[in-house]
């Protein structure tokens, strides 16, 4: 039985990428996610896996793409710039239905802005950067625990769903320690992608059902296949058709929103009746913890309810959760409100939702939460 | 000696082919085709990586795995899958645009690195696909779409960057020597380590009616006449400024390719572990 220790948050990724069955890091460093990258470099070789340092992000993007066709659970990690850089190959992954995991470490922008400084100003990115029309998974850790069970849980998305995954801690997450305990090999679900079985000269990589994923052959097995960064049919071969494009386009999304409930996860604190709603992420669903429990000592009913998942977004959980409530609050580290802009689609009267916001490199505290609750 | 056809590696069903009348892509397939099938290499064992442009498109012709990738990007992926799966055969297919221009970071770092991929580079001196604009081989004062007084720019020698990045295998031929070519293939695959051909094949529908090459003929007498040797190439005089160029096999060397030395430094960290 292993015993708990005091780690870091992209110790924990790293690990919950180990566990999880990742055998190929190709990356190039950046801080704050650099520690993942070292940790990588030196695991890799005792687990019989592969670490390589790419010249920069966008073949590390490419390179971990080809890992994965390969038969490898892969990732990379990175920060803001980085994942900039990235968007055209993670466009790849998607029309490729790769298996990938992605860590972002978010940190202060535009560009390189205040350099290894926390923000969660990034959420856009995670979801619309890359172009075209596709759904995407990211997941958004506020512990050190949760770095380690949400990294196993995207590479078994990715798998699941032939898809890549975003875990997108922001800087503080990423760098706090906390005690932690890695557990034992088989306490956790580990999925692995699905092979083919039939004929290999029947074999078709991908499925154009709704909401279907289709088995993926490994390079070098015996079912020999096609992937392009076209658009292309059942047979992996480009098709440029109307029809073909928009069978494509839709199943894309149908894969991962089918099933939604599998890839949604959320937390709730208190949420049952409560008067004021707080909807947090990462680090911030810490402090709106603390706002919401000073609060209730004084008899206001605040709950809160934490988006692990933020892509897609769980629409469904923020309206349930938003049902009794007078207000909702989005407090984030971003000028914009990213997501409060999301949460206003779902709750049924817009004007009740409030933003608290942070932009200036620093961690949001709980009294910044607590001023908006009266 | 049987002659090899190279039809076995070839997708029939997929022709014909998308390029243009007298375009030397061809030439190059079936040079590859031929090199397969010589080695006698498993179609499930090889996988054709290509970039894009109109020389990108060539996965399409066979009957192994492919990845078609990214602008530039082709030899990234190749990386990715010839280093988690080191039994395949990794072939890479890209345009003088896509391996040079876009992508030239990662040709040098392929090459520094030796991973074992042969890179079958096809220089047709611009962009065929977008509508043959200059790249950074076409050569210095030449007509592109985006140079029509003269192309400004001086051109890279994509044999001598991958030769200085630590390339094991070099060499450069042209279509017009489809049987030369597809030995060169066939060595720059046999060769453990990074592997790069240049196929010299002047567009014929964009560069060449531009440059003094109105017909694919032209271009192959073209070719034939100023692609020399290196020991001929030595004895002409002022040989750049006329625009001669060498062919053959410029380097051929046996060190030690990433994956190798990947285990390698594996070893050395069970002993360690051992210890
Ligand atoms: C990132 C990106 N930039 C630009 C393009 C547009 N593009 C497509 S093919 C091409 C040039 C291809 O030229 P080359 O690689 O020499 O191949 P050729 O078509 O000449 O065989 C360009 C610029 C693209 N697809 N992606
Ligand atoms: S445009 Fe040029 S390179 Fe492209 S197919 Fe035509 S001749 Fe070949």
């Amino acid at each position: 039985m292993s015993t708990a220790k005091l780690i870091q948050g992209n110790a924990a990724i790293a690990q919950g990428a180990f566990y999880a069955g990742a055998r190929f890091y190709a990356g190039y460093p950046i801080t704050p996610s650099s520690e993942i990258a070292q940790i990588a470099a030196s695991e890799m070789p005792k687990l019989g896996g592969v670490y390589m340092q790419m010249e920069d992000e966008l073949a590390s993007m490419g390179a971990i793409i080809g890992a994965s066709l390969s038969g490898a659970k892969a990732f990379t990690a990175t920060s803001g710039p980085g994942f900039s850089l990235m968007q055209e190959n993670l466009g790849m992954a998607t029309m490729g239905e790769v298996p990938l995991v992605v860590v972002n470490v978010q940190r202060s922008g535009p560009s390189t802005g205040l350099a290894t400084r926390p923000a969660q100003s990034d959420m856009m990115q995670l979801r619309w950067g890359r172009h075209g029309d596709q759904s995407v998974v990211a997941l958004i850790p506020a512990t050190v625990a949760e770095c380690f069970e949400l990294t196993v849980k995207a590479f078994n998305i990715a798998e699941k769903y032939r898809t890549q995954v975003i875990v997108a801690p922001d800087e503080v997450v990423g760098h706090m320690r906390e005690s932690f305990r890695l557990p034992e090999p088989g306490e956790l679900e580990v999925i692995d992608r699905v092979k083919p079985a039939g004929e290999p000269k029947d074999y078709k990589p991908f499925s154009f059902e709704p909401g279907a994923v289709a088995p993926l052959a490994a390079y070098g097995s015996d079912y020999i296949f096609h992937v392009t960064s076209s658009m292309h049919g059942e047979d992996g071969y480009s098709c440029n058709t109307p029809d073909n494009a928009a069978r494509r386009v839709a199943q894309l999304h149908t894969k991962l929103e089918q099933d939604i409930d599998d890839v949604i996860m959320v937390k709730e604190f208190d949420v049952e009746g409560c008067e004021i709603l707080i909807v947090a992420y990462g680090v911030v669903t810490r402090a709106a913890r603390t706002a919401a429990a000073k609060a209730r000592e004084k008899g206001v009913k605040v709950g809160v309810l934490q988006l692990q998942t933020v892509w897609p977004f769980p629409a469904k959980a923020v309206a349930k959760a938003a049902q009794n409530a007078s207000s909702v609050i989005v407090p984030e580290m971003n000028y914009a409100g990213q997501m409060a802009g999301e949460v206003r689609k779902v709750v049924g009267d817009a004007s009740m939702v409030r933003t608290v916001n942070s932009y200036n490199g620093t961690i949001m505290f709980p009294d910044a939460i607590e001023k908006a609750l009266y | 000696m049987k002659y090899a056809t190279g039809m076995d590696y070839i997708k029939t069903d997929s022709l014909p082919h998308m390029w243009c009348a007298g375009c030397g892509d061809g030439i190059v397939v079936r040079a590859i085709a031929c090199a397969l099938e010589n080695l006698e290499l498993d179609p499930r064992k090889i996988v054709m990586v290509s970039g894009i442009g109109c020389w990108g498109k060539a996965d399409d012709y066979f009957t192994c795995n492919a990845l078609h990738t990214t602008h530039g990007r082709a030899l990234a992926y190749a990386t990715g899958v010839k280093s988690a799966n080191p039994e395949l055969t990794v072939v890479v297919l890209m345009g003088d645009g896509d391996g040079t221009t876009i992508g030239g970071n990662h040709l040098l770092h392929a090459a520094r690195r030796n991973m074992d991929l042969t890179a079958v580079l096809v220089n047709n001196y611009n962009y065929g696909m977008t509508g043959g604009q200059a790249s950074a081989t076409t050569p210095h004062d030449a007509v592109t779409s985006t140079s029509v007084l003269g192309n400004p720019e001086r051109s890279v020698d994509v044999c001598e960057l991958a030769k200085v990045a630590g390339a094991n295998y070099v060499a450069r031929e042209t279509v017009a020597q489809g049987t030369r070519l597809s030995k060169r293939i066939q060595e720059g695959i046999a060769n453990k380590g990074f592997s790069l051909i240049e196929v010299a094949s002047p567009c014929t529908t964009l560069f060449g009616p531009r440059n003094k090459m109105r017909q694919p003929v032209d271009m192959l007498r073209w070719l034939k006449e100023k692609g020399v040797s290196e020991a001929r190439y030595d004895k002409i005089e002022d040989a750049a400024a006329q625009g001669y160029f060498k062919v053959g096999k410029f380097v051929e060397r046996t060190d030690p390719d990433f994956n190798t030395s990947y285990e390698v430094m594996r070893e050395r960290l069970q002993q360690k572990e051992g210890k």
